[in-house]
């Protein structure tokens, strides 16, 4: 095929929707507009009281610190990674597809352990504990996985549950309780959503009880690989705030892989640019869009 | 050059069969360990055992019956089918039992865990049971296995039953003998082998200790190729494949040493 026929071809597939939807066009266009402008009213709110009250509210602590990580399978995957996360901030690893993102999110689980340097979670060295011991680490942390994996033979109860069942001696009035405050706090009606199946639901609710699962324990700390990729813009707004919300509210300092720039833009407070197995840059997104290191230029693009 | 690909090849062999013992290991240290995942046990007991009842029950009849249909002619040359019973018994509880139901649990539930547990692998539902702080192995593989060491005994005591009954059947009427002939020569057949402890017939130690080993077998090489499943969904077709293959090789190359062991122990 052509690029001019692939193109056309694009084209139409993109017009198809909207002409389809053309009877439900109004009344989702407002709904959706209204969504749109509270995101990001809250957005910019957000953006002004960032910065002072962080600084002065919490105790400046290394939360996550990786220190010249090396790791290879057949060839080198991480050489010398190094980047930290103080108590309460948001870290974006960005850079293109295969570099290695979702590996850093699994060495900081320590569902990898790197071949050099040292990976330390709140003060303490996870790189050479026992198998029990990582299973003790995680229970400080909440992943937030890309395809959800939300556990499809469970409702989305249980999955929300799971958490709470395996590691505390809650009684299920509490429960209960607990995975309704979740749901809720992901903006989804518990009443409503409770007892279906991982299977009924659309992609970016499988990502919203995604992160109320993530969230049941309460974690210091939360993990996110590609929490926007395959959603539309709107559905990628909502979890964007919800991260945000999720950094304020909660104060929890939370990892981000992601190749989406914008939304990478609006929740971080720190930006890794991983390229070439390294962090080619590690810095606020103010910083980056400073900078005129070619590479940087190139991958932010026209943003 | 070729020596090195054979070396490559030997060292990823021994690799894995280490990988396989390990799990193994773990799998059934677990099931001494808290917590235990009663619920989850239970479920695998209803879908192992509970569900693979038809697929056993069809092949345990038929067998007998077809065992009984080519031992009549057999027999008759020696005049002997009044015996029948006998070999029934014989061959349904030493061997055709245990090693059919081996087999149609290998087809059918190896491949279902092999399956389940591949899918759960690519869409990182087995990195999130890691993440939320359970040993996927405890909570996945431990109930399985257990299930498959319970039921698999218990489906193989049905197929024999229904072994012989089909058996039974024949002889009543295709050769025409009664009945009462031919359970009398089952149970003889089955006390003629001695006792183990002055009162288990050795027949039914050799018929029970097979399935035992071979739910073992199912169950585990079923999570170890699950576990181990990589490349999205083609790799859980392949996973499935290689389970139901490797399973089934397995159970009857085991059966031959087993049995080996088995009659130098309680044969007297």
């Amino acid at each position: 095929m052509t690029d001019e026929e692939d193109r056309r071809r694009q084209q139409g597939e993109r017009r198809h929707p909207s002409e389809k939807d053309e009877t439900s066009m109004p009344r989702r266009a407002r709904d959706s507009s209204r969504v749109r402008a509270a995101i990001r009213d809250e957005l910019e709110e957000l953006a002004e009281e960032a910065p002072g009250s962080k600084t002065e509210a919490r105790p400046i602590q290394k939360v996550i610190a990786v220190e010249n990580v090396y790791l290879a399978f057949e060839e080198p995957i991480l050489e010398n990674v190094s980047f930290t996360a103080r108590a309460g901030e948001t870290i974006v690893v960005v850079g293109e597809s295969g570099t290695g993102k979702s590996t850093i999110l699994k060495l900081l689980l320590r569902l990898l352990i790197p071949d050099q340097g040292r990976v330390v979670i709140d003060g303490e060295d996870i790189t050479h504990l026992t198998f029990d011991d990582a299973l003790k680490v995680r229970q400080k942390m909440g992943m937030v996985f890309q395809g959800a994996a939300l556990f499809d033979s469970m409702t989305v109860y249980e999955n929300v549950a799971y958490p709470l069942r395996e590691h505390t001696t809650l009684p299920e009035d509490e429960i209960e309780q607990r995975v309704r405050e979740k749901l809720s706090f992901v903006d989804l009606e518990p009443d409503r959503v409770m007892e279906q199946l991982p299977s009924e639901l659309s992609g970016g609710m499988k990502k919203r009880v995604g992160i109320a699962r993530g969230l049941a324990n309460n974690p210091e700390i939360m993990l996110y690989d590609e929490p926007t990729s395959g959603l539309d813009p709107l559905t990628t707004a909502t979890i964007t705030y919800l991260i945000l919300k999720l950094q304020r509210e909660l104060g929890v300092t939370s990892v981000v892989v992601s190749h989406d720039i914008r939304s990478a833009f609006r929740m971080a407070s720190k930006i890794a640019l991983l390229a070439n197995r390294r962090i080619g840059f590690f810095g606020s997104p103010e910083e980056m869009t400073a900078s005129d290191d070619p590479y940087i230029r190139e991958f932010l693009g026209g943003f | 050059m070729i020596l090195e690909r054979f070396n490559d090849a030997a060292k990823r062999g021994v690799y894995s069969l280490q990988e396989f013992f390990v799990l193994a290991w773990k799998a059934i240290g677990f099931i001494f360990v808290k917590p235990f995942y009663a619920s989850d046990l239970f479920q695998q007991m209803d879908a192992i055992g509970v569900g693979s009842l038809g697929i056993v029950l069809l092949t345990g009849f038929f067998t007998g019956m077809v065992l009984a249909l080519q031992s009549a002619v057999q027999l008759a040359t020696f005049g002997a089918t009044d015996y029948i019973g006998r070999l029934i018994a014989g061959s349904m509880v030493r061997e055709l039992g245990p090693v059919l139901a081996g087999l149609m649990v290998a087809g059918r539930v190896g491949s279902g865990i092999a399956a389940q547990l591949g899918s759960m692998r690519v869409t990182e539902q087995i990195d999130a049971l890691n993440t939320l702080g359970t040993d996927p192995i405890k909570k996945l593989v431990t109930p399985r296995v257990l299930a498959s060491l319970i039921m698999v005994p218990v489906l193989t005591v049905i197929n024999d039953f229904v072994g012989i009954l089909g058996g039974n059947v024949i002889a009543k009427f295709y050769l025409g003998k009664p009945s009462a002939l031919y359970w009398k020569t089952v149970f003889e057949q089955l006390l003629s082998s001695g006792f183990t402890l002055h009162f288990i017939p050795n027949d039914f130690i050799q018929g029970l200790s097979k399935p035992f080993v071979f739910g073992g077998i199912i169950s585990l090489v079923g999570c170890y190729y699950g576990l181990k499943t990589s490349g999205g969904t083609e790799g859980v077709g392949i996973a499935t494949t290689r389970t139901v293959v490797t399973a089934s090789i397995l159970i009857l190359v085991v059966d031959y040493f087993l049995t080996q062991i088995l009659l130098a122990v309680f044969q007297p």
